[in-house]
């Protein structure tokens, strides 16, 4: 029993310490870090991602990381005056982490953020960076409450009710007459968020929604259920605003019931074509929002195509081609202010915001995207349908 | 007819619950803990498997065949490094310790295959046809049925009749008193975890042949399903499981088509809530009550 | 002999409470002074909110015995009850930390009304049922939060239940000036962050007063003879369902609390947070550390949630690490040859002090 109690004392000290530790040693090391950006040559600008590098959604956080070092690592090879420094943190999607990694890359010295990936954790990491004077763009995270009252946060993705209301007008303009279904997540923050202006929008155009349903991240393995459901209803078209994993099981199960309506997707769809194993034949004739093809003809999309298939094994999605902009973004406006690496985070922020609604960048996810004073890019959502596995223009 | 297809859907779904359920109870009747890594032992049979096909181009048999090996490899070595050390310790250090495996297998299976889900190549596909294509049954689902079924039967045999399987009853009532009579504990345990991991890797391939998405945290939730149904159906009890597989699947199909879409789960457990209070041991389970 | 116990447990209080007091300072001081990373900084309340998760999740499973597997859904309706609360009484109490009271009281109370609607039928069941249980309704509060619309205007608190997923916070028919608190999945955002170190630190400490006291007390001892033995200490009288629920509730309003204070230290929050596996986390807490063992549940709390910020530098590898350091651990607290190791290495530490008197 006391020797119990002892240990426990002794773990109770050493944690104490340990943090004690922590705390005096992480802040000169902080400094350390600032002094030799100083006394260095290069000036390089720190820059930080957030995204869930672990967990199951690892994939959008590890494209975000892909993408940006790609972006920093041309940058740097070209060799101009603004050179960039890149550390990539994980936030296994969860809004505490992500503000956990967020502090940790402010400790480290960052001085611009290129996330979080995801809504949840964007959402949070924004209230921390705007209370910091931190500059933050979001390469993907799409709702509205990211950018909302927060003027140093920037995304270089559509926000959710730009593309619920791209679709709607798109079904409303191109598909006349159609009697549209939707499923969605009803536990994904993004899901929902492009559901509800869709059906909104839908209203406006007197585009007629027939069923609706949605799946949780729990019962997202059988869709047979709510795909029984819509085509009972009469729905010739499925509108599904989520992810292509999720996507690719809702194809596969229509397809084994025979139930072959016109599908729609958003940018999350973007990636059912380069999924290892998946049938591109269940595909044919899906339509998506995208703002990135990974075949696309021009060089630049090649070029970055090929190095990242070249550096990581497999074919970039939206989520490496935002970063990857995203970067290039922040490169333009540190130009455009005449921003130096020896700055803090806080000034640089500060002329950043200045600049950010004077820019226009082409990107791989768009040319000549401008943002406004609030945050949000203005870029056209493309419509793009899928025939004979690839993407082309309807 | 929408009746009929919702209910099959049920079905499909409960056989898959039903198969990863065996195992689960399989393991918790005879050495009494909660193996909460199960989920994700099925989960690395799916990417054995999957591998086998899709990088080694083997025949699919070959491939099961292949993934049930590395599973009750990996099942004996799990129960030896983690679990065995703590047979003495109290049941909820080893939950802790159960729990610290699946983390670590979910983590090494992203190291090894990445995070992007990948596509299971469909084992068996097609549909059987009825009424004129009106209704349509996957030939996944009618051989997870019967696979479900020969391995419930395979099992009670196993354990009701053969000297291996009466040892691990022994073990599984009272381990002091069955080393006592020569039975060797541990071996027994550890063949309990080898037949447990075996079967995981058949529930994988057909958990993916079914809803083909495979991804590192594609055993979790199933996994926790899969408890679900064993504490239904009354853990411990091999047709428990089999039933409570079942029941699962089809309430959360009728309760999606029915009541709520976002709410099926809710609604799955608030069943199993009721069942409980009115059957604290599940439904085929034997109440012990205690004596003093 | 029971004299001797019972100082005994009273000095490990004592210690106890030393030793959170002692930690306070220490940190306030550091965190004052400029000496602790922004990274340790921001965990000091998330900190205190899992410490206080696990102190009342070991009443439940340590000093009742019973294991639960949905503590987290507690904490999530002591998180979204308390953001609701702190965001409609923006106007009305414009001081922060009163207004963080309310919140964490609001929290502490709709948990324990969860608390007493989940355990009447909880615990009439045992052991593994029991535990399914819980999960159980940890993922039906889950899913029911997934659905819930609550809004606020001048005509007061506007509640609606997404059930058939067309619902959205527009049909709550909100004034202007109205302000929508949870959009369903979306969760919670803009919230105002009120939460302070203090207050975890209060939060804390309260915890730990009312489950130690209840230890101590006659309630205490006889949700003990429950625990070690349910029919004995029903042949003598005690109320079986009364204890346990006592005991039950309690741990349910202080996770109702901590979770208010959680919710209000980021400026979203979603339900999925408090899922199983952050049950499962808080349950790791609490056998680490020991059960019955609030010292213990406090360091475990405590360094469980730095360990995967100070594996950062392991980068891809890091929640395997932590995995592995999981497992580890719990070999080397229950494996009966690593514990000898253990402890000769403690002993040989520590001079001869610690040595066979202990035994």
């Amino acid at each position: 029993m006391k020797k119990k109690k002892f240990f426990a004392l002794v773990t109770a000290m050493a944690m104490v310490l340990g943090l004690a530790a922590c705390g005096s040693s992480d802040t000169p090391a902080a400094d350390e870090g600032g002094t030799s950006d100083e006394s260095s040559t290069v000036t390089a600008f720190k820059i930080g991602t957030l995204g869930p590098l672990t967990g199951g959604t690892a994939i959008y956080g590890q494209a975000v990381a892909n993408g940006a070092k790609i972006a920093v690592d041309e940058i740097n090879a070209a060799g101009g005056d603004i050179q960039f420094e890149i550390q990539s943190e994980d936030d296994t999607n969860d809004p505490e982490a992500s503000v956990n990694a967020y502090n940790t890359l402010m400790d480290d010295g960052m001085q611009m953020l290129v996330g979080p990936t995801t809504t949840g954790p964007a959402q949070a990491v924004s209230a921390v960076a705007y209370t910091d004077r931190t500059f933050m763009l979001t390469p993907s995270a799409s709702s509205t409450d990211v950018i909302d009252g927060k003027d140093n946060v920037f995304q270089v993705c559509f926000t959710d009710p730009n593309q619920g209301t791209a679709a709607a007008d798109y079904m409303a303009e191109n598909m006349a007459g159609a009697k549209v279904a939707v499923i969605y997540q009803n536990d994904s923050a993004y899901s929902q968020g492009i559901r509800d202006t869709f059906v909104a929008e839908a209203g406006v155009q007197g585009l007629e929604v027939v069923w609706e349903g949605t799946f949780t991240k729990d019962t997202a393995t059988d869709f047979s259920v709510q795909l029984t459901a819509a085509q009972a209803a009469g729905a010739d078209t499925l509108f599904l605003p989520f992810y292509y994993q999720e996507a690719s099981l809702v194809l596969n199960q229509a397809d084994a019931m025979g139930y072959a309506p016109t599908f729609f997707g958003v940018d999350g769809m973007d990636g059912i074509l380069t999924m290892e194993g998946f049938d591109t034949s269940l595909a044919e004739g899906v339509m998506l929002l995208t703002p990135f093809s990974a075949d696309a003809e021009d060089e630049r999309t090649q070029t970055f195509v090929q190095t990242y298939q070249d550096q990581f094994g497999e074919i970039p999605n939206q989520f490496a081609a935002d970063a990857y902009d995203a970067v290039y973004i922040l490169k333009a406006a540190l130009e455009a202010s005449g921003c130096t690496a020896d700055m803090s985070a806080a000034e640089i922020c500060e002329k950043l915001v200045e600049v950010m609604p004077t820019l226009s960048v082409d990107g791989l996810t768009g040319s000549g995207m401008t943002w406004d004073a609030s945050g949000a890019v203005s870029k056209a959502p493309m419509a793009v349908v899928i025939e004979n596995g690839v993407y082309v223009l309807p | 007819m929408e009746f009929l297809s919702y209910l099959i859907s049920g079905v499909s779904l409960g056989s898959v619950y039903a198969i990863i359920a065996l195992g689960y109870t399989m393991v918790y009747g005879i050495a009494k803990m909660l193996n909460f890594a199960h989920g994700d032992v099925i989960m690395v049979g799916g990417y054995i498997s999957f591998c086998a096909i899709s990088y080694l181009g083997l025949p699919s048999i070959v491939a099961v065949l292949l993934a049930m090996l590395v599973c009750t490899v990996l099942g004996v070595v799990i129960e030896g490094l983690a679990y065995r050390p703590l047979r003495s310790a109290p049941s909820l250090a080893v939950l802790i310790t159960a729990i610290g495996v699946s983390y670590l297998l979910q983590n090494a299976a992203l190291l090894l295959w990445g995070a992007g889900g990948k596509s299971y190549p469909s084992v068996v596909s097609g549909a059987l046809q009825l009424f004129g294509g009106q209704l349509s049954i996957s030939y996944a689902s009618i051989l997870t049925v019967a696979v479900c079924l020969v391995i419930m039967a395979a099992l009670s045999a196993f354990i009701s009749g053969s000297k291996l399987g009466k040892a691990m009853r022994a073990c599984s009532e009272d381990k002091g008193a069955a080393q006592l009579m020569g039975i060797n504990v541990n071996a027994t345990i550890s063949l309990t975890f080898a037949i447990g991991s075996a079967l995981a890797a058949v529930a994988g391939v057909l958990l993916c042949s079914s809803y083909p998405t495979l991804m590192p945290t594609t055993g979790s939730m199933p996994g926790i399903k899969a408890f679900t149904a064993a504490v239904f159906g009354g853990i411990g009890s091999i047709p428990g499981a089999f039933l409570g597989g079942l029941l699962l699947g089809i309430i959360e199909a009728l309760a999606k088509a029915y009541i709520s879409t976002s709410l099926a789960n809710s609604i799955v457990f608030a069943v199993l809530i009721v069942v409980l209070l009115v059957r604290p041991a599940g439904l085929l389970g034997k109440y012990v009550p205690e004596k003093v | 002999m029971k004299k001797l116990t019972m100082k005994c447990s009273t000095r490990m209080d004592l210690l106890t409470y030393g030793a959170v007091i002692l930690a306070y300072v220490v940190l306030l001081v550091l965190r004052d002074g400029g000496h602790l990373s922004r990274s340790l900084t921001g965990q000091l309340v998330p900190i205190c909110c899992y410490v206080s998760m696990a102190v009342s999740l070991n009443l439940t499973v340590g000093i009742l015995g019973e294991l639960s597997l949905g503590h987290a859904g507690f904490m999530s309706v002591g998180a979204f009850s308390g953001v609701i609360a702190a965001m409609s009484l923006q106007s009305a109490i414009p001081a922060a930390p009163l207004r963080l009271a309310v919140a964490m009281l609001v929290g502490a109370g709709t948990a324990a009304v969860a608390g007493v609607l989940i355990g009447t039928p909880v615990l009439r069941l045992r052991g593994d049922y029991l535990a399914i249980v819980t999960l159980a309704f940890g993922e039906i509060i889950k899913e029911l939060v997934n659905c819930l619309l609550v809004g606020w205007d001048s005509h007061g608190l506007h509640l609606a239940l997404n059930l058939t997923g067309n619902k959205t916070i527009a049909d709550l028919g909100l004034e202007a000036d109205g302000i929508a608190i949870i959009k369903g999945a979306q969760g919670s955002a803009g919230v105002t962050t009120i939460a302070t170190f203090t207050a975890g630190f209060l939060l804390v400490m309260i915890t730990l007063f009312v489950v130690l006291n209840l230890r101590s007390s006659r309630a205490g001892r006889a949700i003990m003879a429950l625990r070690d033995n349910a029919i004995a200490a029903e042949s003598v009288g005690l109320d079986l369902t009364r204890y346990k629920m006592m005991a039950f509730v309690t741990s349910a309003a202080l996770a109702g609390a901590a979770g208010a204070l959680y919710g209000l230290n980021f400026s979203s929050l979603q339900a999925t947070k408090f899922d199983f596996n952050t049950s499962i986390l808080i349950l790791v807490f609490v056998v680490l550390g020991g059960l019955g063992n609030m010292l213990g549940s406090i360091v475990a709390a405590a360094a469980l949630t730095i360990l995967p910020e100070a594996l950062r530098s392991f980068a891809d590898y890091r929640m395997l690490v932590y995995a592995i350091v999981l497992i580890l651990v719990m070999l080397l607290t229950n494996d009966p040859t690593l514990r000898a190791y253990r402890d000769r290495i403690l002993a040989a530490l520590s001079g001869k002090r610690p040595g066979k008197e202990a035994l």
